[in-house]
C-alpha cells in the first residue's frame, strides 16, 4: 500500500481541476535539483549505489556517490532507483489516437516513394496516448511515418510538450524505408490462392528502390533546375546527416536491402525488425548496421520456430556484437509502447544482464538515433532526462515512478487514466 | 484389317440395337432385334476381387452378364472371343465426381452489406440448403471426359451438382457413349449429397463458419422431422425433398480428417450413416476415423514435392507440410490396415489422368492391390446400393469389364479394352502382334540391324549398320507397321510399310527409296526381345515414411505424455488459497491429482524433482481465449446460440504448445463478438497431443458468449442493415430472444407439439440457470443494461469479459454478483475503450467483484503471469491477489474451481514450475503439467527444436532427390494462419 500512497500523494496535488484536458507541460527548470540516495543506473552498463545526481538548466552537472553539496532543491530518493528516460525508436506515437477511428489516424500517407513526408508536423503533442508513456519511464520517441516503400522522414521528440515544435529534439533525423518481401501473402482479393508464396515481383520491386536512390543521388549532384522535394529529402542520407531506417525481416531481404543502400552511397543504415538478422551477424557488422529489433512480445513467424525466438532475438544480436535497440511496432503499437521497459525485461529472462538490457532502451537507442550527445545515459553534460523509480524499472511489479524529468523539467506523471482511477477510487471510498 | 473391322461390327451392332428403346419408332432403317450372345472364353476371370477363375468364360447378352465362370453351356447363337488367358476384371466405379454437371458460377456480391435473408421463396429459410436440387436436370453427358475415365478403367461413375450444404440428388451413369441417356443413366437419384460448403449461387451470409454449417445441418434435420409430422402451416419444397430422399445413400463431403468426425457426429444425431468423402489425411488420426464406423470415399490427391532448391524459400514451408508429402501416400494402406471400408475416387485430383500414377504411389507405400480392386469395384457398388447390378462379373450384372494382359495393377500390364454395358471401347489393340525383337533388315540392297523394343503396343525402333546409327521412326497400328530411317551422311530417307501376318515371325513389305522408286524389303527375325528390365526410375523403391507425432505438426510428441507420480521437493508454492505462499514446501502428485502438500514429504515411489529456488503454482487459466479453434465467429445472424466452439476445436494449433510454454493449462475458447448472442464456449485443457475430444473438459460447465458495443452493432466494418446498429437495439435483441425462449420453454414443458429449435433450447438453458453467460463488454451503460435485462428474466450474468469500464459500475456488478475478466492494460484501439484504464482490475477487486486477467490474444496469453503482475503496478494489488487473477479467480468464473485453479490437495495436478517468482518479468515456465502429465518441459523443448531441424533437412533432401513424373514441383508456400481475436471473421 506504500506504493499506492506515494502515487496518490502526487496525484492529489494536480487533481484540483476537473478538466479532461491533457497534462500541462512542465515549465523550464528554474532551480538546481539534487536527487540523492538512489541506485543510479547510468545506462551504459554501470551502476552507482547510494548515488546522487545534480542538474541545472536541464543539464546534469554531477553524477556520483554520496554528495554533501546541497544546493537548490534537494529530493531524498533513498532506496530508489534512477534511470535515464527510456527511448522508443520507430514509433507512431502522436500520429494516431484510436486505432479503429480513421479520422484520428495520420501515420500512413498514400504513395510509394514519399521521403519528403514529414512526421513531425502531424505529431500530436497533446495525445492522451503519449502522456500515458511517462508513468512507465518512456520519455523520448522517434516519430516515424509508416507504409509504402519509402514512407517518409521521422523526427525525435520528447514526450512533454505544448506543440510539435516544442517537442522536437532532433528534426528530420531519418528516412524510413520498407524493403519488399521475397515471400508474400496470396492476394485473394485478386483471385490468388490464400497463403504465403514467393513474390515474383521481388526483383522489380527492389529495382524500384535502386532506381529511386540513383535518381536522388544524381539530383543532388547538380544545381537542379526544378525542385523535387522527394529527392531533396534523400540528400541527407548521402552526406550522413540523416540515417536510413531499413525495415526488413528475412535474411535475403536484409542482405539485399543493406547492399542496395550501401551501394547507393547511404552513409548510415539502421535495420528495423530483423527477424532473421541473427543468421547474418558478420555481414551486419561488416556494414556497421545496428538493429532496432522487432517487438519482443510477438509470436514467432513460423510454427516450427523456437517459441521464444522473439524474446531472445535482441540477446542473440547483442551477443554477436551488434548495437541493438527495441521497437514496439505491430498491433496496438502506440498504446503498447509504454511496455517498452518490460520488453527489455523479457530479454533479461533469456539470460541477458539487466544493465545490458537497460542499454537497449537507453544508450543504445540514443546512439542508433544519433542523440547520444544529449540523451541515453546519466553523465555530466547530458540532458537531465531521467526518472526516479521505487524499484527495478524493467519489471512491472516495481516499475513505479515517483519523479520524472525531461531536460530538467519535472513533468507530471498523471494521465487521463490515473485521473479516472482516482475519480472512481474516491467514489467507492477506496482511497 | 478387314477381319478386325468385321468382328468389330458384329460386336457393336447387335448389342447397340438390342438396347434401343423397344417402343420407339425407327425411320432410318428397319427395326430388327439381335438376341445373339457373346462369349469371352479362356479368360482369367476375376469375378470379384477375391474370386478368380482361370480359363473361364463370360457370357454376355443385351449388355448384361448372362453367365460367368465354368460349367455352363454356350448357346449356339454366340459369337466367341478367345481371350487366350487374358484377364477379365469388372470395370471401376467412381462414386464421387462432378461428371457432366457443371458447377454454377459464383453469384456476384451485391451492395456493401451482407445479405441476411434467403433469395428463394417456398424453400428452406437458408439458400445453402438445397435438397430439392436434381442433378439429372443439369446433367449433360460429356464423351470427352468419359473417354478419359474409361482409359483409367472406369465404367460407371456417380455424379452430382457440387454446390451447397445440402445438395439434392445425384446421377449414376455408365460411361457408354452409345445409345443415349435412356440407356446409360442407371439411376437418376443415385444418392443425396451434403457438405460444409455454402452454395455459390447465393450470397446469403449464414453460415459464415464451419460451426454454423454444422448447426444449420442439425436444424435442417430437426425441421425435417417436424415438417414430416405435418404440423407446418407453410410449404417448404426443400424439406419435402429431404423427406422424399431420406432412404437414398447419403454422401457427405467432409474433406479432412477432423471434418470426417464432425460429419459423422451430425449423422449420429439423426441415425444417418453418412458415406464420408474424406480428405486424404485420415492416417493422421486413424483411431478417430475407426471410431466413426463409417464408410468412406477416399481421394488420392497426394501432394507434389515442393521445389526446395532455394533455401530462402524452403524455410517458409512448415514441417507439417513437408511431412504431408512424405506421409500422405500411406493413407489408403493405413485405412485398409485398420479395416475401414472405403472406395477410391478421382475426386480432388487436379488432373484426373494422374489417378493411375497416384494409385501406383499408394502401392509403393504398401497398399494392397486386392483392397484397391475392392475399393474400385465392389465397395463403391455397395455404397451406391448397386451391388445387384454393378461391381463384379456375376450373372445379372451390367457387362462392364476390362480385358487386360495380366494382373490389373502390375506395371507391365496392358489394359486392352474397357467394355461398358456390353459396348466395346478399345484402349490398346488386343490383336496387335508382339513384334518386339531383333531383325536383319534387307532394304535397297543393304543389310541393316533393326531392333524393336519398348512396349508391345507402342514399340520403339532402332536401325543400325555396324556402329552407324540411322535415325528412325515407327508407328504400329492394326497390325500394320510403318517406319522410316535416314542415312545422315547422304541425307536420304527410306520409307517402309508392311502388314504383319499373325503366323509368321518375319515380315516384308513395300519400301520407297530416297529417289522415289518403289521396291520391297524384308525383316528377318534373329532374336526375340528379352523381358524388359524394369524401369529403374526413382520412386520404385519403397520410400522411408517418417513417423507421425501427436499432433502431427512441429513440436508434436512421438509418444503422448503420460501421467506420472511426481514429488516436487522444496519449492516456493503459490497456493492461490488461504494458505498463501508456502516456502520450502513439497507437493506430491499421484494419479493425476495433487495428493499432498507439506514439508519433507515421502516420495513413496514418485519421481522426485528438486524445486529448490523455484516456484510452483497452479496452471494459469485464460478465461478469454481464441486459440485452438478453426473458427471463431458465426457472423451470419445477430444471434448464434445454436453454434458450438466445441464442434471446431483444433488440437493442432501451435498456440496450444506456446501457451503451455507460458504456464497456461486451461482456457475457455469463446465465440467471437460479432453478435449480441454469440455461440457456446469450449472449455479445454491444453493437452498437446490429445485430439479435440481429449482436450475438452468432461462434464464441462456450460457457457455462452454474449457481446455488447461496437462489434455487435457493426460499427467498425461495412455493414449497415443488420439489426442492431445502436446500443438501444442491442437491448431489444436480448429482450426479444429471451421472451421467445421463455415461450418456447413453456410450450415444450406443456407437452404440446413444438418445433425443436436449437438456438432457443440454449437460451432456455440460460433462463433455467443451466448455462452461464460470459459477455464481451466495454462501456458502463451497456453493462448496466444487460444486468437489468438478466434481472428482469430472473437470472444472473456470470462474467463480463473485457469489461473495460467495469470500474465505473463495480458496485452494481458486485451487487448483481457478476465477475469481471479484463485486460491488464489494453486501450486506445477503438472508441469504446477511450476510458479503459489499467487500474480496472484493482478497483473491481476492491469493490468485491471476482476479477480475472484474460488475453483474447495468442501472444498475450503466453505471458498472462506478467499481465497479472501489472495489477501490482496499476492499482497496488498484493502479489497473492495478483496471482489469483490468473488462477483461482478465472477458475471460479468458469465454475471449475473445484477441480483446478489452486494448489490444493485433491485437485487436478495442473501445475507449473517457474524459474523465478511467477509474477516477475524474468520468470520462465520450466515445466507445465496437466493431470499429472508434463505437456511442456524446457529440456524436452530443446530436444524438439533440434529434432525439427533434423527432420526438416531430411525431408528437404528427400524432396531434392525425388524425380517426379514430369519433373515439376510445387512452388514453396506457407499456409495462412489466422490469429483469432474477438473480431475475427473467417
Amino acid at each position: 500500500m506504500q506504493i499506492f500512497k506515494n502515487i496518490a500523494a502526487i496525484v492529489i496535488i494536480g487533481i484540483g481541476f476537473h478538466s479532461w484536458a491533457q497534462q500541462t507541460p512542465a515549465p523550464t527548470q528554474s532551480e538546481t535539483i539534487l536527487l540523492q540516495g538512489a541506485t543510479i543506473h547510468v545506462g551504459d552498463g554501470t551502476v552507482i549505489e547510494n548515488g546522487a545526481i545534480v542538474f541545472e538548466n536541464g543539464t546534469i552537472v554531477s553524477v556520483g556517490g554520496p554528495t554533501t553539496i546541497k544546493q537548490g532543491r534537494v529530493i531524498d530518493v533513498t532506496g530508489k532507483h534512477i534511470y535515464p528516460g527510456f527511448i522508443a525508436p520507430v514509433s507512431t506515437l502522436g500520429l494516431g489516437e484510436i486505432d479503429a477511428v480513421r479520422p484520428t489516424l495520420d501515420e500512413d500517407e498514400i504513395g510509394e516513394f514519399i521521403p519528403n513526408i514529414r512526421s513531425l508536423i502531424a505529431y500530436n503533442a497533446e495525445s492522451k496516448v503519449v502522456e500515458s508513456m511517462r508513468p512507465n519511464g518512456v520519455l523520448l520517441a522517434q516519430i516515424a511515418p509508416q507504409g509504402g516503400a519509402i514512407s517518409g522522414t521521422s523526427s525525435i521528440v520528447q514526450l512533454d510538450a505544448w506543440n510539435w515544435e516544442d517537442a522536437a529534439v532532433k528534426v528530420d533525423d531519418g528516412i524510413h524505408i520498407h524493403w519488399p518481401n521475397t515471400f508474400r501473402r496470396g492476394r485473394w482479393w485478386v483471385g490468388e490462392e490464400r497463403g504465403w508464396k514467393p513474390n515474383n515481383d521481388y526483383p522489380k520491386d527492389t529495382e524500384a528502390f535502386t532506381r529511386y536512390f540513383a535518381n536522388a543521388q544524381a539530383y543532388g549532384k547538380t544545381n537542379s533546375t526544378s525542385e523535387n522535394e522527394g529527392f531533396k529529402a534523400m540528400q541527407g542520407l548521402f552526406d550522413g546527416s540523416k540515417r536510413l531506417y531499413l525495415y526488413a525481416q528475412g535474411e535475403k531481404e536484409i542482405i539485399d536491402g543493406v547492399t542496395a543502400c550501401k551501394n547507393a552511397g547511404v552513409q548510415q543504415v539502421v535495420l528495423v525488425g530483423g527477424y532473421e538478422a541473427y543468421k547474418i551477424i558478420p555481414f551486419l557488422k561488416q556494414h556497421h548496421v545496428s538493429v532496432i529489433a522487432n517487438r519482443v512480445h510477438t509470436t514467432p513467424n513460423s510454427d516450427d520456430d523456437d517459441y521464444d525466438l522473439p524474446y531472445k532475438l535482441p540477446k542473440l544480436l547483442t551477443d554477436g556484437g551488434l548495437l541493438v535497440s527495441l521497437d514496439a511496432l505491430g498491433q496496438m503499437e502506440r498504446m503498447n509502447t509504454r511496455n517498452l521497459p518490460f520488453y527489455a525485461g523479457q530479454v533479461v529472462g533469456q539470460g541477458m544482464d539487466k544493465e545490458e538490457a537497460l542499454k537497449l532502451i537507453t544508450s543504445n537507442a540514443a546512439k542508433i538515433l544519433g542523440i547520444d550527445d544529449r540523451y541515453g545515459t546519466l553523465e555530466v553534460g547530458k540532458s537531465a532526462t531521467l526518472f526516479v523509480c521505487d524499484g527495478d524499472a524493467l519489471d512491472m511489479r516495481t516499475n513505479l515512478l515517483s519523479h520524472a524529468f525531461i531536460d530538467g523539467r519535472e513533468i507530471s506523471l498523471e494521465t487521463h487514466q490515473t485521473r479516472l482511477w482516482h475519480r472512481y477510487a474516491k467514489k467507492y471510498g477506496q482511497e | 484389317m478387314k477381319k478386325y473391322t468385321l468382328l468389330g461390327l458384329l460386336l457393336f451392332l447387335p448389342l447397340y440395337m438390342a438396347q434401343a428403346q423397344v417402343y420407339f419408332p425407327k425411320n432410318d432403317g428397319v427395326k430388327e432385334e439381335n438376341n445373339n450372345y457373346i462369349a469371352f472364353t479362356n479368360a482369367t476371370l476375376h469375378i470379384t476381387p477375391n474370386q478368380v477363375i482361370p480359363f473361364g468364360t463370360l457370357l454376355v447378352q443385351h449388355g448384361k452378364i448372362v453367365a460367368s465362370g465354368k460349367g455352363f453351356s454356350i448357346p449356339a447363337n454366340t459369337v466367341i472371343v478367345d481371350l487366350e488367358g487374358k484377364h477379365l476384371y469388372p470395370s471401376f466405379i467412381d462414386c464421387y465426381t462432378a461428371f457432366g454437371v457443371e458447377k454454377p458460377k459464383r453469384e456476384g456480391n451485391r451492395g456493401r452489406s451482407p445479405q441476411y435473408d434467403a433469395s428463394r421463396e417456398g424453400f428452406y429459410w437458408n439458400d445453402h440448403i438445397r435438397p430439392e436440387v436434381k442433378s439429372i436436370e443439369k446433367f449433360k453427358y460429356n464423351s470427352k471426359d468419359a473417354e478419359e475415365l474409361r482409359k483409367l478403367g472406369f465404367g460407371v461413375i456417380n455424379t452430382h451438382l457440387m454446390d451447397g450444404i445440402a445438395r439434392g440428388t445425384g446421377v449414376l451413369v455408365a460411361l457408354n457413349d452409345e445409345g443415349g441417356d435412356a440407356i446409360r443413366i442407371l439411376e437418376d437419384a443415385s444418392g443425396q449429397y451434403f457438405s460444409f460448403e455454402k452454395s455459390v449461387t447465393s450470397n446469403q451470409s449464414y453460415p459464415t463458419s464451419l460451426m454454423g454449417a454444422m448447426a444449420l445441418l442439425r436444424q435442417m434435420y430437426y425441421d425435417r422431422d417436424w415438417y414430416a409430422k405435418g404440423t407446418s402451416e407453410t410449404k417448404d419444397l426443400s424439406l419435402e425433398a429431404l423427406i422424399e430422399n431420406r432412404n437414398l445413400p447419403a454422401f457427405f463431403e467432409a474433406g479432412d480428417k477432423g471434418n470426417d468426425v464432425r460429419a459423422d457426429g451430425i449423422g449420429n444425431l439423426f441415425n444417418i450413416d453418412y458415406i464420408i468423402v474424406g480428405g486424404g489425411n485420415e492416417y493422421e488420426t486413424i483411431e478417430n476415423i475407426k471410431q466413426t464406423k463409417a464408410r468412406y470415399v477416399i481421394p488420392i490427391d497426394f501432394p507434389e514435392a515442393f521445389d526446395v532448391s532455394d533455401p530462402y524459400f524452403a524455410k517458409y514451408i512448415a514441417l507439417e507440410d513437408l511431412r504431408e508429402w512424405n506421409q500422405a501416400p500411406q493413407n489408403p494402406k493405413v485405412l485398409s490396415d485398420n479395416g475401414i471400408n472405403f472406395a477410391l475416387t478421382t475426386f480432388d485430383l487436379k488432373k484426373v489422368s494422374s489417378f493411375s500414377e497416384k494409385l501406383e504411389k499408394a502401392f509403393l507405400y504398401g497398399f494392397d492391390k486386392t483392397k484397391a480392386l475392392e475399393a474400385l469395384t465392389t465397395i463403391p457398388a455397395q455404397l451406391l446400393n448397386q451391388s445387384n447390378s454393378l461391381g463384379t462379373l456375376e450373372k445379372g450384372k451390367w457387362a462392364n469389364f476390362l480385358i487386360t494382359s495380366g494382373p490389373i495393377f502390375e506395371k507391365e500390364t496392358i489394359v486392352y479394352e474397357n467394355w461398358v454395358q456390353g459396348q466395346k471401347y478399345v484402349l490398346n489393340d488386343r490383336n496387335l502382334k508382339d513384334i518386339r525383337g531383333s531383325y536383319t533388315l534387307a532394304a535397297g540392297g543393304k543389310n541393316y540391324e533393326m531392333s524393336l523394343s519398348g512396349e508391345a503396343t507402342k514399340p520403339k525402333i532402332e536401325v543400325k549398320m555396324g556402329e552407324t546409327e540411322f535415325p528412325s521412326k515407327l508407328t504400329y497400328e492394326n497390325n500394320w507397321i510403318t517406319f522410316s530411317f535416314t542415312d545422315k551422311d547422304a541425307n536420304e530417307t527410306y520409307l517402309a510399310t508392311a502388314k504383319i501376318a499373325a503366323e509368321e515371325t518375319s515380315f516384308s513389305g513395300r519400301l520407297v527409296l530416297p529417289n522415289g522408286l518403289e521396291t520391297s524389303f524384308t525383316a528377318i527375325k534373329t532374336d526375340t526381345a528379352k523381358a524388359e528390365e524394369k524401369d529403374s526410375k526413382e520412386g520404385t523403391k519403397a520410400p522411408e515414411i517418417l513417423p507421425l507425432t501427436y499432433p502431427n505438426v512441429g513440436y508434436g510428441y512421438r509418444v503422448k505424455p503420460k501421467a506420472q507420480n511426481i514429488l516436487f521437493k522444496n519449492a516456493t508454492v503459490w497456493t492461490s488459497e488461504a494458505a498463501g505462499i508456502l516456502e520450502n514446501t513439497d507437493v506430491l502428485v499421484k494419479n493425476g491429482k495433487i495428493e499432498k502438500i507439506g514439508k519433507n514429504l515421502n516420495a513413496g515411489g514418485a519421481t522426485v524433482i528438486d524445486a529448490t529456488g523455484k516456484h510452483l503454482t497452479a496452471g494459469i487459466i485464460d478465461e478469454h481465449s481464441h486459440i485452438a479453434t478453426l473458427t471463431i465467429n458465426e457472423a451470419g445472424q445477430n444471434s448464434s446460440a445454436e453454434v458450438k466452439i466445441s464442434d471446431v476445436v483444433n488440437p493442432e494449433d501451435i498456440n496450444i504448445y506456446r501457451n503451455l510454454a507460458g504456464g497456461v493449462t486451461s482456457i475457455q475458447i469463446l465465440h467471437g463478438s460479432a453478435n449480441p448472442i454469440g455461440g457456446r464456449s469450449a472449455l479445454i485443457k491444453l493437452k498437446w497431443g490429445e485430439d479435440a475430444n481429449g482436450l475438452l473438459y468432461k462434464n464441462s460447465p456450460k457457457f455462452i458468449k454474449f457481446a455488447l458495443g461496437e462489434n455487435v452493432k457493426q460499427s467498425n466494418w461495412q455493414s449497415f442493415d443488420r439489426f442492431p446498429q445502436t446500443r438501444m437495439g442491442v437491448e431489444q435483441v436480448y429482450v426479444n430472444y429471451f421472451n421467445r425462449a421463455k415461450e418456447y420453454d413453456a410450450l415444450k414443458k406443456s407437452g404440446k407439439p413444438y418445433r425443436y429449435d436449437e438456438e432457443l433450447e440454449v437460451l432456455a438453458e440460460i433462463l433455467n440457470g443451466e448455462r452461464f453467460i460470459s459477455c464481451h463488454s466495454y462501456v458502463q451503460s451497456e453493462i448496466n443494461m444487460l444486468m437489468k435485462v438478466a434481472e428482469h428474466f430472473g437470472f444472473k450474468v456470470n462474467t463480463f469479459t473485457h469489461i473495460l469500464e467495469g470500474y465505473k459500475v463495480a458496485d452494481k456488478m458486485a451487487q448483481h454478483g457478476v465477475g469481471g475478466s479484463t485486460f491488464s492494460d489494453w486501450w486506445a484501439y477503438k472508441y469504446e475503450v477511450n476510458d479503459a484504464i489499467p487500474y480496472n482490475a484493482a478497483i473491481m477487486t476492491r469493490e468485491g467483484v471476482t476479477t480475472a486477467i484474460n488475453s483474447d490474444d495468442d501472444e498475450m496469453s503466453r505471458r498472462l503471469n506478467q499481465e497479472a503482475a501489472k495489477t501490482i503496478k496499476y492499482g497496488a494489488m498484493s502479489e497473492e491477489e495478483a496471482w489469483k487473477m490468473v488462477t483461482i479467480n478465472p477458475a471460479q468464473l468458469l465454475h471449475l474451481d473445484d477441480r483446478v485453479g489452486s494448489v490444493k490437495e485433491g485437485k487436478d495436478a495442473d501445475l507449473v514450475l517457474w524459474s523465478d517468482n511467477p509474477l516477475s518479468i524474468y520468470a520462465k515456465a520450466e515445466k507445465t503439467m496437466i493431470d499429472g502429465s508434463f505437456y511442456f518441459d524446457l529440456e524436452v523443448d530443446k530436444a524438439q527444436r533440434e529434432a525439427i531441424q533434423k527432420e526438416r533437412s531430411k525431408l528437404i533432401q528427400m524432396m531434392l532427390e525425388e524425380k517426379s513424373g514430369d519433373g515439376k514441383k510445387r512452388s514453396p508456400m506457407k499456409k495462412e494462419k489466422i490469429n483469432f481475436e474477438c473480431e475475427t471473421i473467417n
